[in-house]
Formats: C-alpha cells, sequence, structure tokens
C-alpha cells in the first residue's frame, strides 16, 4: 500500500500536486490520469524514489520511501519506465532475470526461486516461449512485456508502470490492462499506471487518479464520472465533442 | 551446441591461444630464438646465457606488459561502453587517456622520471576527465553530446600538451615524444611493480561491479529501481577505469582502439551481454589481439600504436554503419 501524507510536488514555479492526502491499497488497480504535462511521471517517478524534490511523506506499507535504502525499496515496489529498452545480445531470461537483482548475491547468482520466478513473471505475461530469444528482433510491444515481466520477478507488493499501453495495439492494451487487474485481484498488489486510454482506465480499473493541478482526485470509476472533473479537464473548444459520449 | 557450451568451448581456445601468443611472443623478435629455447630460458634449463638475458629481462617483462594492456585497456573500454550506454564510448575516445597523456606530459616535461609519480599523475588525468565527463553526462543524458565533449576535452588536453612541449627543454621534449609514440617496450622490471598490481586491482573492481554493470545495461534510472547504489557503482567503475586505462598509459603510451574495438569483439563472439561473461572474456580477447599486436610489431619493426589502429579502425567502422 502506498499512501501520501500532506504530498506536494512541482516543477519549477509549477505546482502539480498540492497537499494530496491519499492512498493506494493493496488488491486494486489504479489507473493515473491527466492531461498531457500534468505531472503524471513526475508523480509515478517520484513514487518510485526517482524523484525527491516533493515534499510531504511517502510511505509504503508503512514505511518512509525517503528513508528505505534502494536495496529495500527495490524489493517494495518495482518500475517500469516509458523507455524503449531494448538490450542486444541479452536473451529475454537473462532480461527478466535482472529483476531478481534484489535478492541475489554480489555475482548475480541465481538459486532455484529465483529461476521459478523468472519462468512464472515469463508466463503471466505470456511470453514463455521468447525465453531464449533477445530484444534486438522483437516487436515494442513483445519487448515492452518482456520488461513487466522483469518488474514482476521483482516479486514486490507494489508496481508502478508509466504509459505501458502506449507501445501496444488495441487488443494488447486490452489484454495488459486484464493482466494488471488480475496481478492485483489475485495477487493482492498494489498497482498504480498512467495512461492516456480513459476508456481503459475507466472500464477496467478499480480506482482513477485524477491530476487536476493542484488537486489529485481518487475516485472509483463511477464516481469519477459523476464528479465531473473528467468532463471538465478533457474539454476541448470543439463545440460538438463530448468526452463521455466518446468513451460510450 | 547449448550457449552454455560455446561459452566453455570459447573460453577453453581463448586460454589456450594466449598462452601459444605468450610463448610465441617471447620468441619473435630482432634476434629469432628457438621455441626450444625459449622454454629453456624460462624453466631454468640449458641455453646460451644471452639468449637466457634477452627472454627473460627483455621480452618476458613486454609480453607481460602487452598481456596486461590488452585485458586494461578492453575492460576499460567494456565499462565505458556500458556505463554510458554507448557503443563508441572507450578510454581514448571519451579522452581518458587524454587526461592521463597530460598528467604524464606535465611530470615528463617537469623532468620527472619517477614511475610512481608518473603513473599517479596520469590517475589523477584520468580521473579528473572521468568525474567532468560524468558530471555534464548526468544533466546531459545525450550520448552523442557526451562523445563530442570527449573529443573536445581530448582536444583541449592535446593543445595544452602542446604549449607545454613548446615551453620545455630539448631532452625532456624528446623524451616525451618518444611516450607519445606508444610502446610495449619502455616497461622496466621495476615500473612492473606498479603496473602489475595497479592493473590487477582495476581488473578485480572491474569482476566485483559485474552486478551493477549488467544493471546498469537497462540505464541508471532502472538499475536503481532494482536496488542498485548507483553512486557507490560508479565511483567503484571509475577506480577501476582510472587504474587500469590510467596506469597503462602512463607507462605505454597512448594506446588507441583496443578499448574501443575489443569489447564489441568479445560480445560478438560470445554472443552475450552478460557482464559475468564478458569481463573475463575481454580480459582474455584483450591480451591475445595486444599479443598479436605485439608480434606483429615486432615482424615488421613498427610501433604498436600504428597497428591496434590499422587493427582497430575497421571495426570501429563496421560498428558504425552497422548502427546505422
Amino acid at each position: 500500500m502506498i499512501k501520501l501524507n500532506d504530498f506536494s510536488i512541482g516543477y519549477g514555479s509549477r505546482h502539480l500536486v498540492e497537499h494530496a492526502d491519499t492512498a493506494f491499497p493493496d488488491g486494486c488497480l489504479t489507473a493515473l490520469i491527466g492531461r498531457n504535462g500534468a505531472g503524471k511521471s513526475t508523480l509515478l517517478r517520484a513514487l518510485a524514489g526517482l524523484n525527491d524534490r516533493y515534499s510531504g511523506e511517502i510511505l509504503i506499507d508503512e514505511r518512509t520511501l525517503a528513508s528505505m535504502p534502494r536495496p529495500d525499496i527495490a524489493r517494495s515496489l518495482a518500475f517500469v519506465t516509458t523507455e524503449r529498452t531494448r538490450i542486444a545480445r541479452l536473451r529475454c531470461a537473462d532480461v527478466v532475470a535482472a529483476g531478481r537483482a534484489p535478492y541475489t548475491n554480489w555475482i548475480g547468482r541465481m538459486t532455484d526461486t529465483d529461476r521459478e520466478a523468472v519462468a512464472s513473471a515469463l508466463k503471466a505475461v505470456g511470453m514463455e516461449a521468447y525465453a531464449d530469444r533477445t530484444m534486438d528482433r522483437m516487436s515494442d510491444g513483445e519487448c515492452q512485456r518482456i520488461m513487466i515481466a522483469r518488474a514482476l520477478a521483482q516479486a514486490t507488493p507494489v508496481l508502478l508502470l508509466d504509459e505501458p499501453t502506449s507501445f501496444l495495439d488495441m487488443p494488447n492494451r486490452y489484454e495488459l490492462c486484464s493482466l494488471l487487474s488480475r496481478l492485483a485481484h489475485e495477487e493482492g498488489k498494489c498497482i498504480i499506471f498512467s495512461t492516456h486510454e480513459l476508456d481503459i482506465a475507466l472500464r477496467m480499473c478499480d480506482s482513477i487518479a485524477l491530476i487536476d493541478e493542484p488537486s489529485l482526485h481518487c475516485l472509483p470509476p463511477a464516481s469519477m464520472i459523476e464528479s465531473g472533473h473528467i468532463q471538465r479537464l478533457f474539454h476541448t473548444a470543439a463545440p460538438d465533442f463530448d468526452i463521455l459520449r466518446f468513451l460510450h | 551446441m547449448s550457449a552454455h557450451h560455446r561459452t566453455a568451448i570459447l573460453f577453453t581456445v581463448l586460454l589456450l591461444l594466449s598462452a601459444a601468443l605468450f610463448c610465441l611472443d617471447l620468441a619473435v623478435g630482432s634476434v629469432a630464438i628457438p621455441l626450444r629455447d625459449v622454454w629453456a630460458a624460462l624453466t631454468g634449463g640449458e641455453c646460451p646465457k644471452a639468449t637466457s638475458k634477452i627472454v627473460l629481462d627483455i621480452r618476458l617483462i613486454k609480453a607481460v606488459v602487452a598481456v596486461m594492456a590488452g585485458a586494461a585497456l578492453s575492460v576499460s573500454g567494456l565499462q565505458m561502453q556500458t556505463l554510458f550506454r554507448n557503443p563508441l564510448a572507450g578510454p581514448y575516445v571519451l579522452g581518458i587517456s587524454s587526461g592521463a597523456s597530460l598528467g604524464v606530459a606535465l611530470m615528463v616535461l617537469a623532468g620527472v622520471s619517477l614511475p610512481l609519480g608518473i603513473a599517479g599523475a596520469a590517475w589523477v588525468g584520468s580521473a579528473l576527465i572521468l568525474v567532468l565527463i560524468a558530471a555534464v553526462g548526468h544533466r546531459i543524458k545525450d550520448i552523442m553530446v557526451i562523445l563530442i565533449l570527449g573529443m573536445m576535452f581530448s582536444s583541449g588536453v592535446s593543445a595544452v600538451v602542446q604549449i607545454l612541449q613548446y615551453l620545455s627543454r630539448e631532452e625532456a621534449l624528446k623524451a616525451f615524444v618518444i611516450w607519445t609514440m606508444g610502446s610495449l617496450g619502455d616497461v622496466t622490471a621495476g615500473k612492473l611493480y606498479i603496473l602489475v598490481p595497479a592493473v590487477l586491482t582495476g581488473l578485480i573492481l572491474a569482476v566485483v561491479t559485474v552486478k551493477p554493470l549488467n544493471l546498469l545495461l537497462f540505464g541508471e534510472e532502472y538499475a536503481v529501481t532494482m536496488g542498485l547504489n548507483v553512486k557507490k557503482s560508479r565511483t567503484l567503475l571509475f577506480a577501476s577505469t582510472t587504474l587500469l586505462a590510467g596506469t597503462v598509459t602512463a607507462f605505454c603510451g597512448p594506446i588507441g582502439f583496443i578499448g574501443l574495438a575489443m569489447p564489441h569483439v568479445t560480445r560478438m563472439l560470445f554472443a552475450d551481454s552478460d557482464h559475468r561473461v564478458l569481463v573475463p572474456a575481454t580480459i582474455l580477447t584483450g591480451a591475445v589481439v595486444m599479443l598479436v599486436c605485439d608480434i606483429v610489431s615486432k615482424l615488421f619493426v613498427l610501433p604498436v600504436n600504428a597497428i591496434t589502429a590499422l587493427l582497430g579502425i575497421p571495426i570501429v567502422v563496421w560498428i558504425v554503419l552497422r548502427n546505422k
């Protein structure tokens, strides 16, 4: 579980989120939405411990993120960035095995537990057949899944993903979201992912976190639609564009 | 044939090859010595006194220096390529060798010939360039910027060295110019006592940092989220590269292209990017290629610098073209 206490973050003179108090519980899939430049990545990176220019507190399972040593953070949360990662001449199994780094010894020796974690992570994203292939001849979507498998192999209670659906086509987006939803519900993980796909967010997630500068609204999808925040934020100048009708 | 088998076979072949080349390097030179006599000189058997002197006092030291230089420069190149996530990084390209050169120039042109003084100056020089590149690279993520800065540092250092040369006395100047040509043969037994421990320490640090290097393949941010202490790892890697590239540059002069080319050759040969394989493998391929360069340079009486460049440039061109 991730908790924010009086959390504020911004860059330069901009305050993206101010005095937020909210919690992302275990077993819950949360979509983080907001307009371009609203600070979705900034917020996720702060949660992942990659950006410490915030005020207030981030608590991960009751521990303050800022006071946790790196290896402890790595055992608590895994992160998938937007960066296209393609490592030449490295087998997918080895890429996923890197996620075991917080558990292996100084030279990274794999135990049976580690190998099992790698195999089940590959299976979870449906990429068992790719274990011995290298990323240089795979599609963006396939590489993305391997990077997600790597995060799963990290076996953390919290999983953060920055726009995981952006390289994927429609069927793959739905498939990825149902995978995330399954992981949240069956394994009790706390999963937060940022996305621009409002339809997916509203249909498939348990909770929506909306950055509405400088507030952070966290509501279940139905209440989020009722609140009118989405209609207001995603309003365009085009007179006949109705975001909700567009979604349905 | 499984990947595991292939790796084991390659390691065996490389080990045998480096042993064979090492012996050949002892046999080749201005005086041809039969391998039988080389063996006798090494094992204390019967052979002419002059032969034993040539083999033990000159060629053995030079061959050891070749192995050390090849391994050190190649591993340093591997570390830089992974750390900066840049296929064209290497001690020479990034200006680390130039930093060392500046240190050496200051020492030699000031008339200091103490080996430890020269090595120390080279370490300080290369460490300074590394820290500078890392500081800039931290702000600017663009790999081209880092490469261009490396080239600028090198040019800047060369200009400073030229000024120093212009102002310095004749004997000191001559000593420095000879050093810049690069040679494996200027290392005396006394210098070997600094070179070998320094390079071995650098290599041990390289082995200790294989796990960080594997995580750094994903970039610094991913490495951090997988629990890596980036600051500590980077410091260890910098210390290692400073010892490896700095020491070799101090005693053998600036030797280009080995550090840039050998990691690529090794990755291709082993079809792997795992540093648990790559670090020991580049040690061997680096040693093998440097021994070959030394043998060739002795056969045709050419400076070793020229040979490494002629051998390395086609590989670099190939990398650039393949990346397009």
